[in-house]
């Protein structure tokens, strides 16, 4: 079913687009290069043939000794076609930086905030980039690998109250 | 005023100019902080919202999460696959079972394993009823926040009754851990059909008595009609699945559009809305609570006995006798204890529908007996980021009955 998709991109994105293979249960992944994610999410969101106009899941993976070590997951479904496809863009540690699809899907804002606030990886041009779960003064990223599963932190200054959103305290969001 | 009146009663008179009042000038006003939350009595959860208000009016609100954040996907990497059942229990709490299956089902997808029929049959009657439940959870809070205490108490004894029942085949209320890998932990006790099947009766009685308050209340009407509308496009664009996708019109059940378990043999309706306002929003869990109580009633007609749990050592404990008389027996129970089972080496996502969405599980095994990776996709999250934008000029009043009518757990949006 989905192997029509597929086979589009490959025709269209011939050095973007590579190896596809078929998961467990069916499922059509493809890996895709980062730079280009932008180009072929909107491909899939526009294109009639494709009409994936919801993302469902973003997520990323660390592959702690692999080179690149850092993978973002697109879980992409289309309403209109019942079909599915999943892209795997490889992100290297050195350069974690990759350009956000929230002007594609909007849905994709909080997945994206996710994946900087557990693994580090930015997302360029993204609306809001903050953390989302833990606190703006939390050191490191705890999904990933080398982060021990009980790590300490230290601990943080009382606040000024400077910005009411953000309750007594600074003001610099963590930059790493 | 008084000058105009003035003015009118005697015609006559040249017209006094009075200078500009006291009264009439402008007042001075600026915009209100309030906080709410993480702990407030109206919020649900521990999400905080920290809105700005123009008068009774939302000029910009922003939510701040992670209160309720535990690691979940970390503690998971760093236990036996097993052993994330009871992780999975405490994401949404109000529907445990539908998270243990959810879960189970990705484990499955990436084993390729396919657990027998009567198993698959009681995934689903504990779903449904675990549906019902978080559906009657909303239905009832949702008639709490717009004043109707009433219709909340039916919902409550509803919910109950179902919990009851589920006690008696889980040992829990709440944190039920019922599925497992392969199959479910326990069959059914005796004549629990035919107790599930009148609790179920009782169930119709006070749901239909909630519909009755509440479907056509003025009051409740007039608070949820037209409040925080989301249409198809923007639905499908922000990510929205469930009941919240299916209320702005979007047909997209997965339990339709790709059917697992046993819901290809059932026969039930996916409701869908018009105007994806609170009050869609409201009316969708309403029916689908009708649909649960067929699917139960079809399962209970077409269960037949059998094995609950594939007959596979790799994957399920051996039993008893066997693991106290046969070396093979004890060896296989310990294996799967101390070193977890052996998922093959891959990636999956595993999706089901829960009583929220799409409940999805990016899996990444290495072969080994942990999690490399578990990615929750929590049905909640979308509508919870989208908040913000649904309530754009809306009332203070209505932050807290939309807040509800995505019905956002915290514990699996929070993770």
């Amino acid at each position: 079913m989905a192997k029509v998709v597929i086979d589009a991109l490959l025709a269209r994105f011939p050095r973007i687009a590579a190896d596809p293979y078929q998961g467990p249960g069916g499922d059509d992944v493809v890996f895709v290069r980062k730079d280009q994610i932008v180009e072929v999410c909107r491909f899939l969101k526009t294109d009639p043939g494709m009409a994936f106009n919801m993302a469902p899941y973003i997520t990323a993976v660390d592959y702690l000794g692999q080179e690149p070590r850092f993978e973002v997951v697109y879980n992409l479904y289309s309403t209109s076609l019942n079909h599915r496809v999943r892209l795997r863009v490889k992100v290297p540690e050195g350069d974690a930086v990759l350009p956000s699809v929230c002007g594609v899907w909007r849905g994709a804002d909080w997945f994206e905030r996710y994946c900087y606030d557990m693994y580090g990886i930015r997302f360029t041009d993204h609306p809001d980039l903050r953390r989302l779960f833990m606190y703006d003064e939390f050191v490191g990223h705890p999904l990933r690998k080398d982060y021990p599963l009980r790590g300490r932190q230290p601990l943080v200054k009382e606040r000024e109250l400077t910005e009411p959103y953000r309750g007594p305290g600074a003001a610099s969001p963590d930059q790493a | 005023m008084s000058t105009e009146q003035s003015g009118a009663v005697k015609p006559a008179m040249a017209p006094v100019v009075h200078p500009p009042s006291e009264l009439d000038a402008p007042l001075p006003t600026k915009r209100m902080l309030v906080n709410l939350g993480p702990s407030h009595p109206a919020m649900h959860g521990t999400t905080r919202a920290v809105v700005e208000l123009d008068g009774e009016k939302l000029a910009s609100c922003k939510l701040d999460i992670g209160f309720l954040h535990r690691g979940f996907e970390k503690s998971c990497e760093n236990v036996t696959w097993t052993q994330c059942f009871p992780y999975t229990d405490r994401l949404n709490y109000v529907s445990s079972i539908m998270n243990n299956v959810g879960f189970a089902l990705a484990v499955e997808k990436l084993c390729k394993l396919k657990v027998p029929e009567r198993a698959q049959y009681l995934r689903v009657i504990t779903s449904e009823i675990h549906r019902i439940c978080d559906h009657l959870t909303l239905v009832g809070a949702m008639g709490m926040e717009l004043g109707a205490m009433t219709a909340f108490l039916y919902a409550i004894e509803a919910r109950d009754l179902l919990w009851d029942r589920l006690t008696e085949l889980c040992g829990a209320r709440l944190t039920s851990n019922y599925a497992r890998v392969g199959g479910v932990a326990r069959d059914l006790p005796d004549g629990w059909a035919d107790k599930t099947s009148r609790t179920l009766d009782r169930v119709v009685l006070l749901r239909d008595e909630i519909d009755g308050l509440l479907t056509r209340n003025r009051i409740f009407l007039d608070r949820t009609r037209d409040v925080a509308p989301v249409t198809r496009e923007q639905a499908c664009d922000l990510g929205y699945t469930g009941p919240c996708l299916r209320a702005s019109g979007e047909p997209y059940d997965v339990r339709k559009a790709a059917p697992y378990l046993v819901y290809d043999r059932l026969d039930f309706d996916i409701p869908v809305g018009d105007r994806g306002d609170n009050f869609d929003r409201y009316l969708m869990r309403i029916e689908e609570m009708k649909q649960s109580d067929r699917i139960i009633r079809q399962c209970f007609a077409q269960m037949a006995p059998g094995e609950i749990a594939v007959r596979d050592s790799r994957y399920v404990l051996p039993p008893k006798p066997e693991v106290y008389g046969t070396i093979e027996g004890v060896m296989a129970h310990f294996k799967l204890v101390m070193e977890g089972i052996q998922v093959p080496a891959g990636e999956a996502y595993g999706y089901t529908e829960a009583a929220n969405g799409e409940l999805g599980f990016y899996l990444v095994s290495d072969g080994g007996g942990r999690p490399y990776k578990l990615g929750l996709r929590a049905p909640g999250w979308p509508m919870l980021a989208s908040l913000p934008w649904m309530l754009r000029g809306a009332l203070l009043a209505d932050l807290v009955p939309t807040f509800d009518s995505i019905n956002m757990i915290g514990g699996e949006v929070e993770q």
